[in-house]
């Protein structure tokens, strides 16, 4: 009958350490958003964290709101340590948990920064970034696997993935070759989307 | 044409997006032409990109369309475009858990897993992996140990890396591969290592022996790879945790201070840092660097730096000193968290004097920085205020204006968390505390919040010099607000009339008036008060209106559900049921000088439920009614000996059951039946031994014995019993834990163990002493004077006063305000057997310390009892 106390059981503040299991899981999520905070691309690794669409999208926006108008490269948001870098039109996170190392966070974006650089020969931004899709997944499959980093070094990046840009010389030769063989639909098609 | 398409798009703006209005339908009608021959790639690539964006966009593929895509995509294997190769793997891995039958793929990616196309190689493992089960794994292990050692490190990885994926599924399977990964672990190949370090480590992680065995080569034979540095630090500061301070294994992280990689030097000092009972001088190296840091150009670094720094103010603000220049050029960083961080680590740090330049400096930026970090700027100003109580007034104005922003829930919570701190330590902010926050709930959406602060008024507004001022706040709750709230107001409101004689007649008709609310919760506690006040009795309202029910909530529904399971004509006792523990809030003050002496397992809420359920299912111990107290443990030998026993004392109404958490730290040693035999040195009786029946090395086991409090003589309260541990000893294999088959019998002596007068006392919180003081009566009063002569200050003897009757002291009468000559210390408690027992004790500081006992108690003996053990 009396009045009910407060309860007790606080969870705990999201900045405090607890002691870290030694894991080699060490990235929760990465994604690229435009710089309306639209999504281009996001992995998320741990399925216990925002395991909905709407949960995802929601820490995106969140983590947008807090980062795009300066480029500070580490922020904090929903207990999460975020390390991000923005070029032209197009922000780039990755996100651990609080007790995560931060320059291992900072490694991995700056491997996934510039093996894009590379793969986009210089030009990261949105337009040649979604022309180039196919390249920017499997750039990110070869830097993380299921949260654990699997190559740290943009170079061995590039050599794993092979990519030949879209639009330069080798690829002109399947359109050619599209083209001789009367394949015009595969062109307009191709015009379409791209 | 390409070329010009593009132009014309880029012409409409960059908010062209080729994947913007894809229709999943539509990509999948598309997918057909996978089936087409020749195959086309660069269309097929366009189509899986599609799909993949599709799937990474959220879109929802149903399963019968999933896989008609997948099986359609199974084609493409016959092409040898390696985008398009790569791209099907992906797509393999996105659909594993959407389509179904995903496992036809099995056979193409084992031929690209073994094949001659290195560029293959790697990712195909991980597909595979990546819809293989336990007993798929079994046909292809045979290939995963070749490519764990294959000698090209992408394949090698991969293989690694899916195998710790897989560890969590096929544990038994993968555990064989050890050996490889072994091998694999002294690669030159940097990632290499560093999988194979992490998949070493997951396969022993609850071997210890072997998680130092493992370590131990590895920071003998040093490793290439920064990351496996830091994963090594890692499991290092995990084993030093674990156990006492081993000393190889912190030379180790120090000497990884001076490793070429940042990412190892921060690793290394972070994890120095956030180790337990860490010395000023094993902590300085770790902070020097730290302090480098601070100076990186950066941002990550110096984050990571700030960050560090700030956990060790928390513990060791002298440590952080040296730094504190390089935290000032941190504040105008542009890195709003750097700076907030900076700030509140020299608010921890810094002098008096610096605190409201510093204040000022944060009020400048706080609406910039996350929630995250405001609550980081609140908790850095809760512990200044204890710090430095004579800026409380500075700060409850700065929070006052926090309180006013926009802000999440954790961070309000923070805040009235603060102030209601700051109102418990300081008499004086009192006033301007209350009035904020009852400004605050005037428009406050969180309905804890709103319930906490009606309760502190409830509890603080009718002792002030002006109550009715409060009465109109809680009144509009009543009036506006959700039923939680609503309830908790009229709690409040029932405090004020029954404190304040002149505004009962006004308190009576708001109740009345609350007495038509909607909920019936409000009207119930409306009604009920109602009454309570109209009797007009003070033993009434103390009892029901101010300090309320004592008992643990868990325990009063187990005792009303046994009471209800066998009819009786007896009414139900309330006495029967088990106290609440107090509040953990309560505790960490009480326990905050002593805290390195604790133990490392807190006292939480249900510590006592906990033993109470392990009590009960022990036959010996049943019909010994409900447990009474529970006792912190007490350690019967020194820390690293032969056997570790530590004693927990439990008190029932008529006994007492001894626990003993024995632990055997010799590997080559089995113990069976062991117990602890006691001699008591009263008439204390043992009437039972549990032995506990087997006691394998570094597995805790209990052993239990039952003792009979003395019935004739009730006042003999404290008793010295004499232990010896008895057991019959097996050697054994250190290795296999095999034990021989003959034992012998051996016994080995413990430290005497101490029952003492609070050990039959449970503490009890009063909220509001005086109506308890007066609602026991003066019936069985009892005063005596002694001097303590040894005690040299009141903050001294209060503290033994405490520990001594174990009794809950209230109205923050432990803290003893400074400079004074004399204090009075409340405290409460039951005695055994259900008698609320009171003790007030007056304190003078002379030449040593007078101290005055009053004892008032429901029963003549308990008061009898604690004078006796007073003196």
């Amino acid at each position: 009958m009396t009045a009910q106390t407060c309860p007790r059981q606080h969870q705990r503040t999201t900045m405090e350490i607890a002691s870290l299991e030694p894991s080699l899981y060490t990235v929760k999520a990465v994604f690229i958003l435009d710089n309306d905070g639209n999504r281009l691309l996001s992995k998320y690794y741990d399925k216990k964290l925002y395991p909905s669409m709407k949960e995802q999208k929601n820490f995106e926006k969140n983590v947008f709101n807090k980062t795009h108008k300066a480029d500070n490269e580490i922020a904090f948001v929903e207990g999460m340590t975020i390390v991000y870098k923005c070029s032209i039109d197009l922000f780039f996170y990755v996100a651990g948990s609080a007790q995560e190392n931060e320059l291992m966070l900072m490694a991995v974006l700056n491997c996934l920064f510039e093996s894009l650089g590379q793969i986009l020969r210089k030009n990261v931004e949105r337009r040649c970034l979604l022309d180039n899709m196919d390249g920017v997944f499997l750039v990110v499959d070869e830097i993380i696997d299921g949260g654990v980093i699997l190559e740290s070094d943009p170079q061995q990046v590039i050599q794993k993935v092979n990519y030949r840009l879209d639009g330069s010389e080798q690829a002109y030769g399947f359109d050619l070759f599209d083209y001789i063989v009367g394949n015009i639909d595969g062109q307009t098609d191709r015009s379409q989307c791209a | 044409m390409i070329k010009k398409f593009d132009k014309k798009d880029e012409e409409s703006g960059s908010g062209s997006n080729p994947f913007q209005h894809l229709e999943k339908s539509a990509v999948l009608q598309e997918a057909r032409i996978f089936n087409e021959t020749p195959i086309n790639p660069r269309r097929c690539l366009h189509i899986l990109t599609k799909i993949i964006y599709l799937l990474n966009q959220g879109e929802h593929f149903g399963t019968m369309e999933a896989t008609e895509a997948f099986f359609a995509m199974t084609r493409l294997f016959q092409s040898n475009d390696q985008t398009l190769r790569r791209m099907c793997y992906l797509t393999i891995k996105e659909m594993a858990n959407i389509s179904e039958d995903v496992i036809i793929v099995t056979s193409s990616l084992t031929k690209d897993m073994t094949g001659k196309e290195d560029v293959y190689r790697g990712p195909a493992i991980r597909a595979l992996c990546r819809i293989t089960d336990t007993t798929m794994l079994q046909a292809i292990e045979r290939y995963m140990k070749q490519a764990i050692v294959d000698k090209v490190p992408s394949v090698s990885s991969s293989a690694l890396v899916s195998s710790l994926h897989m560890v969590k599924m096929s544990y038994d399977v993968v555990k064989r591969w050890v050996n490889e990964a072994q091998e694999a672990a002294s690669s030159d190949n940097i990632m290499v290592q560093y999988h194979a370090l992490g998949l070493l480590y997951h396969l022993r992680k609850n071997d210890r022996l072997a998680v130092s065995k493992m370590l131990n080569k590895f920071t003998k034979s040093g490793l290439k790879s920064p990351f496996a540095y830091c994963m090594l630090i890692r499991i290092a500061s995990k084993l030093t945790m674990e156990a006492l301070h081993d000393s190889p294994l912190f030379d180790f992280i120090e000497s990884c201070l001076r490793n070429k990689h940042e990412m190892v030097v921060y690793e290394a000092a972070s994890a120095i840092v956030h180790m337990p009972n860490c010395t000023a001088r094993e902590l300085a190296p770790a902070v020097s660097v730290l302090q480098l840091f601070c100076s990186s150009p950066k941002a990550a670094l110096r984050y990571a730096a700030v960050r560090t720094l700030n956990k060790v103010a928390m513990k060791h603000p002298s440590a952080v000193t040296a730094c504190n220049l390089d935290l000032e050029n941190l504040i105008t960083d542009s890195n709003r968290s750097i700076a907030t961080l900076a700030i509140t680590t020299l608010l921890k740090t810094g002098s008096e004097s610096s605190v409201d330049r510093l204040m000022k400096q944060i009020s400048s930026f706080v609406s910039e920085i996350s929630d995250e970090f405001k609550v980081v700027v609140v908790q850095a100003i809760s512990a200044l205020c204890q710090k430095y109580p004579r800026k409380h007034s500075v700060m409850m104005n700065f929070l006052s204006n926090m309180l006013r922003d926009d802000g999440g829930f954790e961070y309000k919570r923070a805040i009235v968390d603060c102030i209601i701190s700051i109102i418990e330590e300081n008499p004086e902010s009192k006033e301007t505390g209350l009035a904020h926050l009852c400004e605050f709930i005037e428009d406050c959406e969180h309905t804890v919040l709103a319930t906490k602060i009606l309760h502190l008024l409830g509890k603080e507004g009718p002792r002030t010099p002006s109550p009715s001022k409060y009465i109109r706040f809680i009144f509009n709750r009543v009036v506006l607000e959700s039923e939680a709230v609503r309830a908790a107001a009229v709690s409040a409101l029932a405090k004020f009339g029954a404190q304040n004689d002149d505004l009962l007649p006004s308190v009576l008709v708001l109740m009345q008036r609350c007495m038509m609310d909607s909920d019936d919760e409000v009207r119930d506690r409306a009604t009920f008060y109602m009454n309570v006040l109209q009797q007009k009795q003070k033993a009434l309202n103390a009892a029901y209106i101010f300090n309320g029910l004592s008992v643990s909530v868990p325990g009063l529904e187990k005792s009303l559900h046994q009471y209800t399971l066998e009819p009786t004509e007896k009414p139900f006792d309330m006495k029967s049921v088990p106290l609440a523990n107090t509040p953990i809030t309560e505790q960490k003050t009480e326990f905050a000088p002593v805290a390195t002496s604790k133990l490392p397992e807190k006292p939480g809420p249900t510590r006592q439920d906990i033993y109470q359920e392990q009590l009960a299912a022990i036959p010996e111990f049943q019909g010994l009614g409900s447990l009474f107290k529970t006792s912190e443990a007490v350690q019967l030998t020194e820390a690293e000996t032969e056997y570790v026993v530590r004693c927990v004392k439990h008190t029932f109404a008529r006994h007492m059951v001894f626990q003993f958490d024995c632990t055997n730290t010799l590997n080559d040693q089995l113990l069976q039946k062991v117990m602890v035999q006691m001699e008591p040195s009263e008439a204390y009786e043992v009437l039972h031994y549990v032995p506990a029946a087997n006691l394998p090395y570094s597995q805790p086991g209990s052993c239990y014995s039952l003792v009979k409090l003395p019935e004739d003589d009730p006042t003999a309260v404290s008793c010295t019993f004499s232990c010896t541990l008895k057991y019959l000893v097996k050697d054994c294999d250190p290795n296999t834990g095999e034990p021989d088959d003959d034992g012998y019998d051996d016994e080995y002596v413990l430290e005497d163990l101490e029952v003492t007068v609070a050990d039959h006392i449970q503490k009890v919180l009063k909220p509001n002493f005086a109506a308890a003081w007066d609602e026991v009566g003066d019936d069985f009063e009892k005063e005596e004077t002694f001097a303590l002569a040894s005690v040299r200050t009141l903050d001294e003897a209060v503290g033994n006063i405490i520990s001594f009757l174990g009794m809950q002291p209230c109205e923050r009468s432990d803290k003893v305000p400074e400079n004074k000559n004399s204090h009075i210390l409340f405290l409460a408690g039951v005695f055994r057997g259900g008698h609320d027992v009171l003790v007030r004790s007056r304190l003078a500081l002379a030449d040593g310390v007078t101290m005055q006992v009053t004892v008032r108690s429901s029963d003549e003996t308990v008061v009898d009892i604690i004078l006796a053990s007073v003196g």
